[in-house]
């Protein structure tokens, strides 16, 4: 494939923490590339690391983090041509390089509609200040004509009166809209989402998808859906990227994920959610014990603790990525008859 | 199934209304109705489960139940071995002898629990304040909750930042338990949790449930959830009962289109599941200025005339297995079915 066909393509991610003078490492050679105009769920309980993996890719992380990485590559499509931009090796993470890309080219959404927002601005002033900001020589009149715009296309009820209404107003559902009219109005080609509806009601859970979904499939968007509810993973993604402990455990296409699940750790997870309509007295399966400390880990499988098939040789050492079919690799010995893919060979050497 | 069962509790047009004050003589403008007129039976031994959007007043109704929250009308009749007295009207010693009775497990474990002191003294205190006042047979009472909720004993000298968020929880239901309640309300008691831990919580609850004959009132926005743990399911709008049901039934065959558009707006982990999504326009109104009529009107995809203008009244749909519904779609058959069974009862 070639870069025309990748929007974002990461190649072993390292994300490590500095807290209290030791170093911890929260995210463990993450790859994964993104195909353009599709969306990637990434699926798994808090502290998982699939936030922190986002986060580092825009490089939203603090002094304390340290992002490594041998490529996280992204590329813009302008008019037909392709420019590549290494992200790793941009020096400053909140220079003018990187501003550049936030806003007209990847964004992101964040879980809390109530506290990323600013109380005391107007929502429509919060909404224009991206417009403003990448567009040079931009008045403030066509901003405005903009912001309502995407108001409409977002479907926020009498958008010429919201506009100068203050976040209070609003309610969860509306302020979601209002942070996802901020990711889109510079019109990137990239959205993270991060638990977009975690906050939120069912029925509005429901539109908000609907809302996503129609973007990626109307105007082509990429988008990458971050969430720990696998019914929306099955409603939304085309392909499935499932972490555990900061590592990618599962890679896969939707059908790969849910008909052929084989990393235990999926296995349990999809089975142990309530889903509507059980028989009578069938009982939820339940993953014993809890997810460990990220500081306490070491070393081997993170989950051969919690795993029924757990044997030595998965405490031993880093597990490398198996490639069960094309497009799906698992993180499991189960599967060590199939070949090695990706990250796995520098891992095992880093053991050594 | 229902009608041989025991009542405990009696829940008679039930109203929690919050003053609107305005102005600096707090002048009384209006009334958010949390609850507004809920009757509803709760039967022993059975599990209750309550669902509903954020607003919509389950919590309060939980609260109300307690008398965390003062009723503003109505009658809440508990039953005391057999006869029914209303503890809307208990004074502070009737009271305390009735939390005794039922108790409440919280949303959030990890400011359910005091964070400054050891678990064995908040463990300690119920039972302290229930009047045990031999230390070795509180010492007995509280390891023997442990036990149920599998925790070790041991950990009692523990401080709450100790414990990850399930086995918080599970130390926040035994402290329920301590007590030996009849009723234990659980308001969202697994929502805060991860989804690996929450498997963990529901099926620990319903083992203990089994175990100790105890009467849930298990409230809950994700009706999944709520759906596995529930005998019968309550589904509230705008704090008014729109559908009781059985939980087979209710899913099977929801009837107001509410509780349609609540099931199918749940995402499915399913990929080969087909079924056409119905998303509904719009979002709960503001509890202060209900719709007139039906509050769902002004989302519901079947509405009517009447709907505008005439609130409809829960009644029973199916005698069969007690499915009531209040819509108006299903007037016409109510009616006739009460024709039914008054010309049954005269005859």
């Amino acid at each position: 494939m070639d870069n025309k066909e990748i929007i974002l393509d990461v190649e072993n991610l390292n994300t490590t923490f500095i807290s209290d003078r030791k170093k911890i490492r929260i995210v463990k050679n993450v790859s994964f590339q993104l195909k353009r105009g599709t969306a990637l769920a990434v699926v798994g309980e808090s502290g998982c690391g699939k936030s922190v993996t986002m986060n580092s890719i825009m490089r939203f992380l603090g002094k304390n983090a340290i992002v490594e990485a041998d490529k996280i590559q992204y590329n813009a499509l302008r008019d037909g041509k392709v420019t590549e931009y290494r992200l790793e090796n941009i020096e400053k993470p909140h220079g003018p390089e990187m501003r550049a890309l936030r806003g007209p080219e990847m964004s992101m959404v964040f879980q809390d509609p109530m506290s990323s927002l600013n109380p005391v601005y107007k929502v429509g002033d919060q909404v224009a200040e991206g417009l403003l900001q990448h567009n040079k020589g931009m008045t403030k009149a066509q901003a405005r004509e903009k912001v309502l715009e995407m108001f409409r296309k977002l479907g926020i009820p009498d958008p010429e009166e919201r506009i100068d209404c203050y976040p209070h107003q609003f309610s969860g559902g509306m302020k979601q809209r209002v942070v996802i009219a901020i990711a889109m109005i510079c019109n990137p080609e990239l959205i993270i989402c991060d638990e977009p509806t975690t906050a939120l009601d069912v029925t509005i859970q429901a539109q908000i998808m609907e809302l996503l979904k129609e973007m990626q499939l109307k105007d082509g968007k990429s988008i990458i859906l971050i969430t720990h509810n696998m019914g929306l993973v099955a409603e939304m993604a085309d392909e499935v990227c499932v972490m555990y402990m900061g590592r990618v455990v599962e890679f896969g296409s939707l059908e790969d994920v849910f008909d052929h699940t084989s990393h235990p750790y999926t296995q349990a997870l999809l089975r142990s959610v309530p889903v509507l309509g059980l028989a009578d007295g069938q009982k939820l399966e339940t993953i014993p014990g809890a997810t460990p400390n990220p500081a306490d880990l070491k070393g081997g499988c993170e989950f051969a603790d919690r795993c029924p098939y757990a044997t030595d040789a998965c405490r031993e050492k880093d597990i490398p990525m198996f490639q069960l079919s094309p497009g799906h690799r698992v993180r499991c010995l189960r599967y060590s008859e199939y070949p090695v893919v990706g990250s796995g060979e520098a891992e095992v050497a880093e053991v050594q | 199934m229902s009608e041989n069962k025991e009542i405990i509790f009696k829940v008679q047009n039930l109203r929690t209304w919050f003053p609107i004050t305005k102005g600096a003589f707090k002048k009384v403008v209006g009334h958010v109705k949390a609850v507004d007129d809920v009757s509803l039976e709760v039967y022993k031994g059975e599990t209750l489960g309550i669902v509903g959007e954020s607003g919509c007043g389950k919590s309060t109704f939980g609260k109300t139940l307690m008398m965390l929250e003062r009723a503003t009308g109505g009658q809440v009749l508990f039953n005391y071995d057999g006869e029914f007295r209303d503890i809307t009207k208990f004074n502070k010693d009737e009271m305390f002898d009735f939390r005794k009775k039922v108790q409440m497990v919280f949303q959030d474990p990890y400011s359910a629990l005091n964070p400054q002191k050891k678990i064995y003294t908040s463990f300690e205190e119920p039972l302290v304040v229930h009047g045990m006042k031999d230390q070795a047979q509180r010492e007995a009472r509280m390891q023997e909750v442990l036990k149920m909720v599998n925790i070790q004993p041991d950990y009692l000298m523990r401080y709450p930042h100790e414990f990850s968020g399930g086995q918080r929880q599970r130390l926040c239901i035994a402290r329920a338990l301590e007590v030996m309640p009849e009723v234990l309300i659980c308001d969202e008691p697994v929502s805060a949790l991860d989804v690996s831990i929450q498997a963990q919580v529901l099926n620990l609850m319903k083992d203990i449930q089994k175990e100790l004959n105890l009467t849930y009132l298990f409230i809950a926005h994700d009706l999944s959830v709520v759906q596995y743990m529930s005998d019968r399911i309550v589904v509230m709008y705008l704090g008014k009962i729109v559908e009781v049901a059985d939980s087979r039934a209710l899913y099977d065959e929801p009837l107001h289109p509410y509780t349609r558009a609540l099931l199918s707006a749940i995402p499915v982990p399913d990929i080969h599941n087909t079924k056409k999504r119905q998303v509904l326009e719009g979002e709960v109104p503001s509890p202060i200025h209900k719709p007139s009529g039906c509050a769902f009107h002004n989302r519901c995809p079947h509405c009517m005339e009447i709907c505008k203008q005439v609130d409809p009244t829960l009644a029973v749909q199916n005698p069969e297995n007690g499915h009531m519904v209040a819509c108006h779609l299903y007037a016409e058959q109510q009616k006739k079915l009460q024709e039914e069974q008054a010309a049954a009862s005269q005859a």
